[in-house]
C-alpha cells in the first residue's frame, strides 16, 4: 500500500482487504449475523428445554409465573424497547453524521440498560426474600407455598430454575452489551465514526436489538403464562 | 455507500407499535381465553420479533444473504423445538417392549 492509500483508509475505515467500503459493510452485517444465529440456537436450546418441562408441569409453571411481578416486567419490557428505540437511532445519527446526537443516544441506551437491569436485580432481590431461589434459598412458606403447592414443589423449583437461567443468560448479554456501548461512546466523542465509516455502532446495534428479541420472548413465556384471571 | 436511512417518523411508529403490543400481551394476559392464551401472547411476540428485525435491524434493507441467513437460523431453531417435542409428544403413544417389564417400567408424567 502506498502513503496515500494508508492515509485514504485511516479517514475511511476501509480495512485492505476489502474493494470498498460497500464491500465492507456488506461482510461487517454479514459476520455479525452468522454470529447471531448462533446465538438464536444458543438460547434455542434452553428454549426447547423450557417449553419440554413447560409442557409436563404446567401446573408447577403456572404457580411459579403467578410469584413474578407482571407490572415489573411489563415495565422493563418498554424500557428495552425504548433502548432498542435509542439504539436505531444513535445508528443512524451515525449515518447522517451527527456526532452530538450519537453521543446523547449512546448514553440514553446506556442508561436505559442500567434502568432494565436495576429492576431485574430488584426482582431478583424479592425472590431472595420469598425464599424461592432454587437451591441456593428455597424455602417457600405461608401464601407464597399454597401458591407452589399444587404444581408440586420440585417442579415449581424447576420454573425457578429455568427463570433464573434465562433471565441471568439474557442479563449476563445485556451487561456484555453495555460493556460494547461503552466503548462506542468513547469512539464516538473522540469522532471516530463518519457517514461512511460506522460499522461498529452498526454491528453492536444488531446484537442490542438481538438481545431485545430474546426478552421479548421471555416475558410471555415467564411472566403470561397460564394467565392472571 | 448501499446504505438506506430510515426517515426518523419510521423508527418513532415502530417503537409507538412495539409499546402497544406489549401493553396488549399484557391486556390479553388478564384474559381467559383457555389454551389460546399461549398462543395470542407468543403471536403477539412474533409479531413484535418482525417489528423488530425489519426496522430496527435494517433487514427491510438488507440483501439475499443476510435474509438467507437469518431464515437458515430460524429453520434450525424450528426443527430444534419442533423435532424434540415431537419426540417427548409421541413416546406414550406406544406401549413399551415386554421385555423391558422386568425391569422397573419407564414412567412418564
Amino acid at each position: 500500500m502506498s502513503d496515500t492509500q494508508v492515509e485514504h483508509a485511516e479517514q475511511t475505515g476501509l480495512a485492505h482487504q476489502f474493494e470498498d467500503l460497500s464491500q465492507q459493510h456488506d461482510a461487517d452485517t454479514f459476520g455479525i449475523w452468522i454470529f447471531l444465529v448462533t446465538e438464536i440456537m444458543f438460547f434455542g436450546g434452553v428454549f426447547a428445554g423450557y417449553a419440554i418441562l413447560r409442557w409436563f408441569y404446567f401446573a408447577a409453571f403456572e404457580g411459579g409465573s403467578h410469584l413474578l411481578d407482571i407490572r415489573l416486567g411489563a415495565f422493563n419490557t418498554v424500557v428495552l424497547l425504548g433502548s432498542s428505540l435509542t439504539m436505531a437511532l444513535a445508528v443512524r445519527s451515525a449515518q447522517i453524521g451527527s456526532r452530538r446526537a450519537q453521543i446523547i443516544f449512546l448514553t440514553w441506551t446506556l442508561i436505559l440498560g442500567g434502568v432494565f437491569l436495576g429492576i431485574k436485580a430488584y426482582e431478583y432481590h424479592q425472590k431472595f426474600v420469598e425464599h424461592i431461589v432454587p437451591s441456593l434459598d428455597w424455602a417457600p412458606e405461608g401464601e407464597v407455598l399454597a401458591r407452589l403447592a399444587p404444581g408440586g414443589l420440585n417442579h415449581a423449583q424447576l420454573y425457578f430454575f429455568f427463570y433464573f437461567g434465562m433471565t441471568g443468560l439474557h442479563a449476563l448479554h445485556m451487561i456484555i452489551g453495555m460493556g460494547l456501548l461503552f466503548w462506542l461512546l468513547l469512539r464516538a466523542r473522540r469522532g471516530d465514526f463518519t457517514p461512511a465509516y460506522f460499522a461498529p455502532v452498526e454491528v453492536v446495534g444488531l446484537y442490542w436489538h438481538f438481545v431485545d428479541i430474546v426478552w421479548i420472548f421471555l416475558f410471555p413465556l415467564l411472566y403470561l403464562i397460564g394467565g392472571r384471571y | 455507500m448501499s446504505q438506506h436511512i430510515e426517515p426518523l417518523k419510521t423508527y418513532v411508529t415502530v417503537f409507538v407499535s412495539l409499546i402497544s403490543l406489549t401493553l396488549l400481551t399484557t391486556a390479553v394476559a388478564f384474559i381467559d381465553l383457555g389454551p389460546f392464551n399461549t398462543v395470542v401472547a407468543l403471536a403477539i411476540a412474533f409479531c413484535k420479533m418482525m417489528l423488530v428485525i425489519l426496522f430496527f435491524m435494517h433487514v427491510r434493507h438488507s440483501g439475499g444473504l443476510v435474509r438467507i441467513t437469518i431464515i437458515a437460523g430460524f429453520f434450525w431453531l424450528a426443527l430444534l423445538i419442533g423435532l424434540t417435542m415431537a419426540d417427548y409428544q409421541t413416546r406414550t403413544w406406544t406401549p413399551p417392549p415386554q421385555a423391558w417389564s422386568k425391569t422397573a417400567p419407564p414412567t412418564h408424567p
